[in-house]
Order: C-alpha cells, then structure tokens, then sequence
C-alpha cells in the first residue's frame, strides 16, 4: 500500500476462521434454542417469577448495552480529542460498539414477553418512559455509529468524521444516561431511585468498554503474530486503570450516601453484610475481581500485552458482577410497602426472593455475546479493521 | 342541568327495559346507574376503596377467591408464579406488636408509575382513575413490576385456558387488578368488594371519590384514612382506614 502508514493484511488462516464460526455458531444455536422455549412455555420454565421479573438476561443485556456505548470511547479519544492512537482505533471501536449493542438489544428483546410485538415498541411511544427514550437512543445509535464507521472508511467523506464523531460522542453518554436512568427512575425500590445512577453507569461503561476493546485487540494482534507498541500499550492500560478507580468511586459514594439515609440502611445491610450471594457478588465479584484485582494488574511494574488482557477479563467479569449485583440483588430485596411492620402474604412480601435461574438464561445471556463476537469476527475478515498506527504522527505527539 | 338529568334518566330508562328484555337475571339497580357504551369515561368520577382494615379478618380470603373467579385466575397454585391481583397482606407492627389484616391490590394512582414508565403506552389510566393494561400493546417487559410500589402487577408466566370472556388474559403480557372495570361500566361494584359484604364483613367500600355525596367521600371526611406509601405522592384512589 502505497501510505505513510504501515498497513498489514490480516492473515487468512481460513480453518480457523471458520472454527471460530462455528463455535459463535453453537452459542447462538443455544440462545435460539432458549428463547423458543421461553417464548412457547411461558417463562414459568425460567427462574424469574413475579418478583424478581429481571434476571440473568438482562444482566448480559445490560452489560452489552453499556459497555457497547463504552467501547465507542476509544473513538471518541482520537476524533473528539484528536489523538492519533485512538485515532487508528477507531474504526474497531465502532465495530464493536454496534455488535455489542446488537448482541444486548437481542437479548433484551428475546426475553421480552411478547417478543413478537418489538413493532409495536417501535410504532408505539410513550414519551414520559424512560424505557422509550432509550429505544430510540439504541436506534439512534445504530445510524449514527454506522455513518461515524463510513466516514472513518471511506476517505471521500473524511470531511464529515469530525463531527460524526462529535455526535457520537455525546450521544453515547446521552445514552448511557438514559440506560442508568432506567434504575435511577424507580423510586420506589430502596436500590435503585437514585441520580447518581446515571453518571456511575456512564463511568462503568468507560471501564467496561475500554476492558473489551483491550480483549479483542489483544486477540487481533495475537491472531496476526502482531506485538501492539508499548507505549500504546501503556497508554491504553493506565486509562484503563483510570476508568477502573473511577469506577470504585463512584460506587463507594453510591453506598455511603445510602448508608446516611436511615431508610436505605436496610438495603446497605443486606447488600453489604448478609446478603448470600449478592453480598458476595459485590465484595468478591464487583469490588476484588472487577475492581482491585485488576488495579494492581495493571499499576504492577512491566506491564505486558498478557497482564493487560488478563485484566481486562476481570473487569469484564466484574462487570457482569456489578449489574448482576444492581439488577438480580436490587429486586431480590424485599419492597418496602409498610416501613416499619413486619410483613407477609401469599405474594412473597417481605422476604428475600429467591432466584435460580436455568440454563436458558445463561444461553440468552452468551446467545448476546455470541452475536457480537460473530459480527466482530465476520467485519475483521472482511474489513480493514485491525489498528493501523501511523508511527510518524505518535511520536510527534508525544 | 335539568336537560342533562332528563337524557341521563331517559338512557337509564331505556338501559333498564333493554335489560329487563334481553337479561332478566340484571339486577335494575345496576342498570340504572350503568354509563351507557357509547359514552367515554368522565374524569367527573373517580372510582376507588375504601378498607377498614378494623373489620378486615386475618385468614379471610373471600376478596381474593372472589377476584380469582370473576377473572379467571383461578386459584393460586404456584405462588412464584401465579397472577395474584389482589393479596391478603398480614402486617405486625415492629415496636407495638399490633396485628392488622388487609387486601393489597392496584392501589389506582393518580400519579401512577407504570403509566410513567411503560414504553408502550400499554399501562394506562382511565379518565375515572382506574389503572388498566392494554393487552394488544403490552409487550412484556414488566418495567411496570420494576416500578410498582405496592407489587400490584403479575406477569402471565404461562399458557392457560378458562378464560372469562369479559376479561381477556394473554401469556407474556403484565395484568394487575382492574377494578373490575367491566362491572364497573355496568353499574356494578368490584367482585371482591361484593364478596367481603357477602361474608358479612363489610371492610371494603366502593364507590366515587368525586362525589361529595357518596358513602365512601362521606366516610373519608369523618374518619382518618391512609394512603399507603403516601410519601411518594402518588394520590392513591384506594385508601385504608386503621393502619
């Protein structure tokens, strides 16, 4: 290629390739399977019940969604704040940000009740729902990361990325917002019904983005016997870190203010204290695996590609933990009708509810991830997506 | 007004020889005060209760029978899962040690949080206050659950068959007490209200909250009534007398 920039073809390994087809194949074969189970059944073949009405599917869906407008970041960093090493990694920032949100909104969809009516929640809008508001940020999304991708692609129309990318941008955290808004908007229950929801979603989906961004460009560079330049590297890895503290800050200051509030220290003991597993979601899954494990990964001298991916899982699983811990643990506490009495009925009030999901959760919940990987997988063979640095530009601007 | 009271008496009128034709076993005096089908609802009334939880007995469940039979929800066999509109809810008072019995259903919200958040439209609310789900644009994603302070919602969680044709019940869609709005448009009183004057109980009371003149707005202006949750501000249409 005749460029300044050192372009490399990615290699065909053609078998494996379609190795890796095949095995997204199989989870999206499994979801499938699921959803039409779920849809003819009913979901009393689910472990969701009418008190806990949200469970494993929405806790991938969820997390797709947010870290979908998360990996968008990286994006943002090279057209928003012009730095060309985010800049080269743009184009696989908008790649994975629509497959991640494809694979969320899929999710969500098929464990809709009646998923044969999503025309009608795009022909029918409730402008004071939350939930409304969202679709068409989802939708809006789509059509402006798609164009932002085009731009970035086709070098005729490179006068408009600037501001595509600006539109993005904002967005993005527009829609994050909006996604955190959803739990932020629900007064009633002691976890939820707070404004800090949406800016700590927003900081989750920098960490949680940025962490699957650093896994699949990982991946890419392994893939093509590629070794990513270290400082890059470190670059990519102290912003992690920086997303990751951020992230721990903002749920401390979640609980503590909870912890001010007499009427929430309800809530805080059980999550904090005797919880069962979403006490330990929180503290192992969220805070240890999600938060301070990966932390130490990443400040630890001699950061290699290896330790950066390692800690990229983690924050991932943290993730998974987190919205687990705030979907799942925020309806298993019980209501609060009557502050102040003891309560029972046939209709599990004041207990801990219980939730086992089955195994066509967990396939709903991969089914999602599957997705994105695949379209990942298919765009990468077949588009020019693996970062391209023009070397030249980053020297001069460190 | 008297040309107004005259048309309203001359529909009545004719309602009740309609019904005295076509349905003999319609008692006259739902008829006489049924809204005729061709007029909407008026945000003139609205409908809610009135429990005396003072009348309302532990173990007593003739509100919930009774809802489950007029609806078509049968009995509650699998409590996980199951469509309960409408709970016996026994409550102990933490410092006290005061036992209170009561039905807990749709409280009717002026302000209800499902219509708010529901991205369909589906949850909505009537002119008169009663909260309804439209079954054709529910979509099953039981953010209305999510929202309800009072866990008045369930989720059709399977097929089922035996339905009443009055009320109409689909799997994958979120349905919650109704008032019984189609007695209701017929003059009527909810099931359950009925069913608690039939056991002799008389705890629950029926009626416009809008008129000043009906025995539920008379009964609210003599004795204390609580709405519950009243910090959220919801302006409930179901109120409750002894708690």
């Amino acid at each position: 290629m005749a460029s300044s920039a050192s372009y490399v073809e990615t290699q065909s390994r053609t078998g494996a390739f379609w190795g890796l087809l095949a095995l997204g194949g199989l989870f999206m074969l499994a979801a499938f399977a699921a959803f039409l189970h779920f849809e003819h059944s009913g979901h009393v073949v689910t472990g969701m019940d009418n008190q806990i009405v949200w469970g494993l599917p929405h806790v991938f869906a969820v997390f797709l969604i947010v870290a979908a407008s998360g990996v968008l970041n990286v994006a943002s960093i090279g057209s928003v704040f012009g730095k060309p090493a985010y800049k080269a990694r743009a184009p696989l920032s908008g790649l994975l940000a629509l497959a991640m949100m494809a694979g969320g909104l899929a999710v969500l969809a098929a464990d809709l009740g009646r998923p044969d009516r999503l025309v009608v929640a795009m022909t029918h809008f409730n402008f004071k729902s939350i939930f409304a508001l969202n679709m068409m940020f989802y939708s809006g999304f789509f059509a402006i990361v798609a164009a932002y991708l085009v731009t970035l692609m086709d070098r005729s129309l490179a006068g408009y990325n600037k501001v595509l990318g600006f539109l993005a941008f904002f967005w993005r955290l527009a829609l994050t917002t909006a996604t955190g808004s959803i739990f932020g908007f629900l007064v009633a229950r002691s976890a939820y019904g707070s404004a800090l929801m949406a800016p700590m979603f927003i900081i989750y989906s920098f960490a949680y983005g940025l962490a699957a961004f650093l896994i699949v460009q990982g991946s890419m560079y392994a893939w093509n016997n590629l070794k990513l330049d270290e400082g890059i590297l470190a670059r990519m890895k102290n912003l992690l870190a920086v997303f990751v503290g951020a992230a721990l800050y903002f749920t401390a200051v979640m609980h503590l203010t909870s912890l001010y509030f007499a009427r929430q220290t309800d809530y805080e003991r059980f999550l904090l204290l005797d919880g069962g597993i979403y006490t330990a979601a929180f503290w192992l899954g969220q805070v240890l695996i999600g938060g301070i494990l990966p932390l130490v990964l990443l400040f630890a001298p001699g950061a290699t590609q290896t330790r950066v991916i390692a800690a990229s899982v983690l924050v991932v699983l943290g993730g998974l933990a987190q919205m687990f811990v705030t979907i799942v643990g925020g309806q298993a506490f019980p209501l609060e009708i009557f502050p102040g009495y003891a309560i029972s009925s046939s209709f599990q009030d004041g207990i801990v509810n219980a939730y086992s999901p089955v195994i066509g959760e967990f396939a709903l919940g991969f089914g999602g991830i599957a997705l994105a990987f695949l379209i990942t997988v298919v765009a990468v063979r077949v588009l020019r997506f693996l970062p391209q640095d023009d070397f030249a530009a980053l020297k001069a601007e460190d | 007004m008297s040309g107004d009271m005259n048309r309203r008496g001359f529909i009545a009128a004719g309602a009740a020889l309609a019904g005295l034709t076509l349905a003999p076993g319609i008692r006259l005096i739902e008829i006489a005060s049924a809204k005729p089908d061709n007029e909407p609802v008026t945000s003139k009334v609205r409908w809610g209760l009135l429990i005396d939880t003072t009348r309302c007995q532990s173990g007593c469940t003739e509100c919930v029978a009774a809802c489950g039979k007029e609806n078509g929800l049968g009995e509650v066999k699998k409590p996980r899962t199951d469509a309960q509109w409408i709970r016996k809810i026994d409550l102990k008072e933490l410092k006290t040690g005061r036992a209170v019995s009561l039905p807990m259903m749709c409280q009717h919200c002026a302000n209800p949080p499902c219509v708010d958040v529901c991205p369909t439209g589906a949850s909505f609310k009537r002119a008169d206050g009663i909260v309804l789900v439209d079954r054709h644009i529910c979509i099953g994603c039981r953010y209305c659950m999510m929202a309800c302070p009072y866990k008045a919602r369930s989720f059709v969680h399977e097929p089922h068959s035996d339905q009443n044709p009055e009320v109409p019940r689909g799997q994958g869609c979120v349905e919650g007490c109704t008032l019984c709005v189609h007695r209701v448009d017929r003059g009527g009183a909810p099931a359950c209200v009925e069913a608690c004057a039939a056991a002799g109980h008389n705890a629950m009371l029926f009626g416009d909250l809008n008129d000043p003149e009906s025995a539920i707005a008379k009964r609210i202006r003599e004795v204390k009534t609580t709405q519950v949750r009243a910090d959220l501000k919801l302006d409930l249409g179901v109120r409750y007398e002894g708690i």
